[in-house]
């Protein structure tokens, strides 16, 4: 599992807007460099990154070679009701991962 | 290599130390950008290792030793203040010794596990982490005599001129910090935030990675990881930026 840092404000107005900020620790292997064995190192990384809301789509993203390792995404959100954020980060090698947050609108 | 020869016109006259109120941490003079991703916690990647790290300190090691916080309790109390003091001496072996060190000599003698090897990720991690309980703390070296010679070692390494190039660490870092090499601005060279985060390297890193570094660009052959020679730095290093504030983990470009 890969370690991630994600920050979501606890508590929001409605109507406020949040920002939300996601890290991961990802190697980002660009799939061109070789190893100490001289032979290439297969590609690794995160291709593809969503963010929920409930079962609503609210922010996606595609990532492609020459994205930083350790990739940040940051992106607001106008806060409407509580409820519960997933974030799945897809890539290379199978790699899935799904951390979650809560927010409280009131 | 105007800017070479102009470095070495200017620093015939040898080296002096900054004093201690002309001291600046290399995060002054960072872009307004990464000073913003350093301060925020949710943006450094360096809290990604200290994340790591904090795992690490409560989990016991396969040997069925006890973990760190097992004798060290909460890091955020005991460990306060300690990774200032380091490098420091250790009297079991007679010589100074840095925070990767103690570590490693932890694990050895009192966990019964295998030292972590440099640059390692899971060192990189508890060095981390302890370095992170002291954020905002002086620099505090020990004021302890017995570290003296190293420190007086360390001190004619930073001045001495070495590597195909005849530049020594203080032509650049005490004589013409805050000038440009090339589009870069040349820091004090203060070790304030290691391990830190550098975006060059796309992860954290070691003081003793970051002088490797510096050596190769003066075209030195860098010495190999935990050399007395690094500790001999560190130890000058420390004593010379004191009293900036610990910032671990920090953010460089």
């Amino acid at each position: 599992m890969a370690r991630t840092l994600i920050n979501v404000p606890k508590t929001a107005k409605p109507g406020d807007t949040i920002t939300i900020k996601t890290l991961i620790s990802h190697p980002m292997e660009t799939g061109f460099r070789p190893g100490t064995d001289g032979r290439i190192l297969p590609r690794s990384i995160v291709t593809e990154f969503i963010c929920r809301f409930e079962d609503e789509e609210i922010f996606r993203a595609e990532l492609f070679p020459a994205s930083a390792a350790n990739p940040y995404l940051t992106f607001t959100w106008v806060a409407t009701r509580s409820g519960r954020f997933s974030f799945t980060w897809r890539g290379d090698g199978g790699f899935d991962q799904t951390e979650s947050a809560t927010i409280t609108v009131a | 290599m105007a800017l070479i020869g102009l470095l070495l016109s200017h620093t015939l006259a040898g080296a002096e130390p900054i004093p201690q109120a002309e001291r600046r941490s290399g995060f002054d003079q960072m872009s307004p950008e990464i000073q913003a991703m350093q301060r925020d916690d949710g943006a450094n990647p360096g809290m990604l290792a200290v994340a790591d790290g904090e795992d690490l300190w409560t989990k016991a090691p396969p040997s069925g030793g006890p973990a760190c916080a097992g004798c060290h309790g909460v890091a955020s109390s005991t460990m306060r203040g300690v990774a200032a003091r380091y490098p420091a001496w250790d009297a079991r072996t007679d010589k100074p010794i840095d925070l990767q060190g103690r570590v490693n000599v932890c694990r050895r003698e009192h966990q019964g596990a295998e030292p972590l090897a440099y640059e390692s990720p899971d060192l990189l991690a508890l060095t981390a982490f302890v370095a992170a309980q002291s954020r905002g703390l002086p620099m505090a070296p020990p004021d302890d005599a017995r570290l003296d010679p190293a420190r007086a070692e360390g001190r004619a390494l930073f001045e001495a001129r070495q590597g195909q190039l005849g530049l020594s660490c203080a032509v650049c870092h005490d004589d013409h910090w805050g000038r440009r090499l090339g589009a870069a601005v040349i820091p004090q060279g203060q070790p304030t935030g290691y391990p830190l985060y550098r975006l060059e390297w796309q992860s954290v890193g070691s003081l003793q990675r970051r002088l490797r570094n510096c050596l190769s660009g003066m075209r030195a052959e860098p010495f190999t990881y935990g050399a007395p020679e690094y500790l001999a730095l560190e130890l000058y290093l420390a004593t010379r930026a004191a009293p900036l504030p610990l910032e671990s983990p920090a953010v460089r470009p």
